[in-house]
């Protein structure tokens, strides 16, 4: 278990040194300056769509750095070889590739806690206060934490076994179809045989559905998220992520390196 | 008798390629092989014979097809037989964003060690690999040599039993060779064990205890250097020049000319008869010494035997 | 100086000229084009549903995004006095279905895209299907039963319904109390011009839009007119009880001390009797322009 957080600390340090992260951040941040503008010629939900457009902005970038870093941990590392005397020493591999992940996580947090802050900031520049129901911002950008956590997963999953650029496309591709889980079940045609429709919900609850971390309508117009939603989503997120680690530790253990 | 450090039986890899990955390619066949403990065991072979393979296959970076390793006793699957062994691999990369002393002391956590005791090694490592000056620049300004030199000062940092170098020398000049090779001895002076791979036959022929000569993927022989070659002598040398111009005698037939210099080699029990030969012809003896195979001779009359069997020799697993 | 930095100095002033030269250029490529192009409305995807799922998970974000499109769409057409709305209807549409409790976009609808051109899209049932869409997903909020009754007073010519809305909305505990009162009278009544003024002044007092507020003002002031002729007439009226004939010219109803001075419209212009002493607009008055354009009463 040190031996995770071992691995888990140095990914943290090594990400808060690549200055990628840093103009992501900033970009976000700009957004949050944007999104103060939009406001001011959004005639009646000028706050509303501070808050829609900097979660939106927290969701993408978010989702931006958990694909593309989140493939690169692994598939950096084997690339570039640095991996090699790392795994000579005495650590499973599966300590590594969990300790990538944990380190990954808390880089996630610390950004998504300051972008967080920066919404808030932009918040107050146009209100001048606070209220009660801005408080549920927070329920929405830990939903999101938790939808960058699992694609994070994902990620690794996909880049222990193929190139990182295919890594890349599954990723995204499952996160879009992750979307769309909740439509595949309801989906009615005339034209599909009961077994096909059968099928189609099946695969729908194998994907992970992350329509269940959106709470943007909600909380955009002011209204609390439901502490069972959060609960449940947590208990998805935590289920789910250690299915993908342990299928991504699996794939791993029996990987000839180059 | 000690146990051997490293006992290889019967290791194996082949590579599927091609449509499908229905064909595949060994680059490493059935090799058999022991390293004693204590003695310093060079690994050599051409590019693509199968050396980075074997220690690839030995810190379980990649999967034999069959066979199996043992170090220190333990199998290789053993994990926290990891403690006590230590590794370079070929080319090494590291981090780009970390410090060097940062790296040092980041591999150095997953030892039991404790945190004075961890600084300190830090401390004495770079100093001991010549890395003192350069230890708080990030890896990623660093030369080839300097990762070189780090990767070393990562391998010998926690006192391993067993130390095991993929090409130690590469990308080093001649005065980090010579400083390389002296930690080498010395790891051998605390009664450690050495196993390092090289093509560069001159630095085994100075540090090896044994060596073992893989070439195409199978182990072609393995013995002390002396062994390899031969020990008898294969003939003496003497090299001339004329004073005037001579008429004709059968060894200048037979001898090439560089410069105003001729060498002609003759077998040791015609030497003096030569010398006769010579002394008649007017011709002036500069010296005369004697012709010993080197590893090198070895080396390429395996290589050139292996090409003409027309067998895949560049094999590099993707 | 050197010659490498003077030439440096000569590309530096080469790139600024250069981009002046781009600047105008592009000013003539616009007179051009202003010239050449034809009128063209674009939004090329319509189908809310299509939207909907293109989203993702930003349907908020969307829908915010296509409420302002429609907000400066209407105020560039109301700018360029350009009747044709077409757009109004899809862009709303699609902001409500994006996201459903976007409420300014509902009382917006309600107003522009009910009114008759020029001052609206003259579409009230598709307005009428907005309020309905709106009501249905916010029935808390019982401003949308004010726009409704507003819509079915003002452009349907409905005073049953819009009796019935303003009914409606007034069971909120929140509501405004008049709803109720004006519920009955309009049930009794129909339309009277009492009651229009008193709806567009209820606009224009709680309106934070600013082209809803600047909306309602001209027809306040269109209304205010049209009181002010009725009082005129009702004057008009009292001097033909007592002299027996109607008045002419508003210098007779001065001399017979039913009024103190010559009353003006809002632009100033003086309010004038026609031939058969009626109260009219002075013809000279902005007010008649404007009267035509709000097609209202």
């Amino acid at each position: 278990m040190r031996n995770v957080w071992v691995v888990a600390t140095n990914t943290f340090r090594e990400a808060v040194r690549d200055r990628v992260l840093y103009n992501l951040v900033f970009f976000a941040l700009l957004m949050m300056g944007a999104a103060i503008l939009v406001g001011q010629i959004s005639i009646g939900i000028e706050e509303s769509v501070i808050i829609s457009l900097g979660l939106s902005a927290i969701s993408i970038i978010g989702i931006f750095i958990a694909v593309f870093i989140g493939v690169g941990l692994v598939s950096k590392e084997m690339d570039k070889r640095t991996l090699y005397a790392l795994l000579a020493k005495p650590i499973e591999r599966w300590q590594f590739l969990i300790g990538k992940f944990a380190g990954l996580a808390m880089t996630l947090t610390v950004n998504t806690a300051a972008m967080t802050a920066g919404l808030y900031l932009a918040l107050w520049t146009v209100k001048h206060t606070l209220a009660s129901s801005d408080v549920y911002l927070l329920t929405a950008t830990y939903l999101i934490l938790l939808k960058l956590t699992l694609i994070v997963a994902l990620a690794m999953l996909f880049s222990c076994f193929t190139s990182p650029f295919l890594a890349i496309l599954f990723t995204v591709g499952i996160y879009i179809a992750g979307l769309f889980a909740m439509d595949l079940r309801r989906l009615q045609a005339v034209n599909l045989t009961p077994a096909t429709m059968s099928m189609f919900r099946a695969v729908s609850y194998i994907l992970p559905n992350f329509e269940n971390f959106n709470v943007m309508a909600t909380v955009t117009h002011g209204r609390a998220v439901s502490a069972s939603l959060v609960g449940q989503c947590t208990i998805y997120a935590i289920l789910y992520g250690a299915i993908v680690l342990t299928g991504a530790a699996l794939v791993f253990s029996r990987r000839n390196l180059k | 008798m000690p146990i051997p450090a490293i006992e290889i039986e019967g290791l194996s890899k082949e590579y599927p390629y091609g449509f499908l990955s229905l064909k595949k390619k060994t680059s490493l066949e059935n090799l058999t092989m022991q390293v004693e403990s204590g003695e310093i065991f060079g690994f050599l072979g051409p590019n693509g014979a199968g050396k980075s393979t074997t220690i690839k296959l030995l810190m379980r970076l990649i999967f034999p097809t069959s066979g199996t390793a043992r170090i220190l006793g333990r199998s290789i699957n053993d994990v926290p037989m990891h403690q006590k062994i230590g590794y370079l691999p070929e080319q090494p990369y590291f981090y780009d964003y970390l410090t060097a002393t940062e790296l040092l002391d980041y591999f150095a956590r997953f030892h039991n060690l404790t945190a004075t005791d961890r600084s300190e090694r830090v401390q004495r490592m770079l100093q001991k690999v010549g890395l003192e000056t350069a230890k708080k620049i990030q890896l990623r300004k660093y030369s080839k040599g300097m990762l070189q030199r780090v990767g070393l000062a990562q391998a010998i940092l926690h006192d391993p039993e067993v130390v095991v170098l993929d090409e130690p020398m590469s990308g080093l000049d001649p005065l980090g060779r010579r400083e390389v090779r002296d930690i080498i001895l010395e790891l051998k002076a605390q009664g450690r064990t050495v196993l390092f791979s090289t093509h560069i036959l001159s630095d085994a022929e100075m540090l090896c205890d044994r060596v073992g000569v893989i070439v195409g993927g199978k182990l072609r022989g393995v013995g002390t250097p002396g062994e390899m070659v031969g020990i008898q002598s294969q003939g003496m040398e003497i090299a001339f020049e004329l004073t005037e111009v001579a008429k004709r005698f059968s060894l200048l037939e037979k001898a090439t000319k560089t410069g105003a210099v001729y060498r002609v080699q003759l077998p040791e029990a015609e030497l003096y008869a030569g010398v006769d030969e010579l002394k008649a012809a007017g011709a002036r003896i500069i010296s005369v010494s004697q012709i010993k195979a080197t590893l090198e001779d070895f080396f390429m009359n395996l290589v050139d035997a292996d090409r003409a069997q027309a067998n895949a020799v560049e094999v590099s697993g993707k | 100086m050197t010659v490498k930095a003077i030439l440096r100095m000569v590309a530096g002033l080469l790139i600024l000229a250069g981009l002046a030269g781009v600047w105008h250029l592009q000013k003539q490529i616009d007179v051009t084009q202003a010239s050449v192009r034809v009128e063209q409305d674009q939004l090329t995807l319509r189908s809310p549903g299509t939207l909907r799922k293109m989203s993702l998970e930003y349907a908020p974000l969307m829908a915010a995004l296509y409420w302002t499109r429609a907000v400066q769409y209407y105020g560039e057409k109301h700018r360029l006095h350009q009747t044709n709305l077409e757009l109004l209807w899809p862009l709303l549409d699609i902001a409500t279905t994006l996201d459903p409790q976007i409420i300014p976009a509902y009382r917006f609808g309600s107003i522009f895209l009910g009114q008759k051109p020029p001052g609206g899209a003259g579409q009230a049932d598709l307005a009428v299907q907005l309020l309905q869409r709106g009501i249905q997903a916010n029935p808390e909020e019982w401003h949308l039963y004010q726009d409704l009754g507003n819509l079915y007073y003002f452009d349907l010519h409905d005073y049953a319904k819009a009796s019935a809305a303003f009914e409606e909305g007034s069971k909120n505990p929140s509501a405004y109390i008049w709803m109720k009162t004006m519920a009955a009278k309009i049930a009794a009544e129909g339309e009277s011009p009492e009651t229009s003024f008193f709806l567009w002044q209820q606009i224009y007092d709680t309106t934070k839009d600013p082209q809803i507020k600047k909306n309602a003002e001209e027809h306040l002031i269109l209304m205010r007119a049209q009181l002010d002729l009725k009082a005129i007439n009702q004057l008009a009226d009292q001097y033909e009880q007592r002299t027996g004939h109607r008045p002419t010219r508003m210098a007779e109803l001065i001399e017979a001390g039913l009024i103190r001075g010559v009353p003006r419209d809002a632009d100033g212009y003086p309010y004038v009797l026609d031939e058969s002493g009626r109260a009219k607009l002075n013809a000279d008055s902005p007010l008649v322009e404007k009267e035509k354009k709000l097609d209202r009463r």
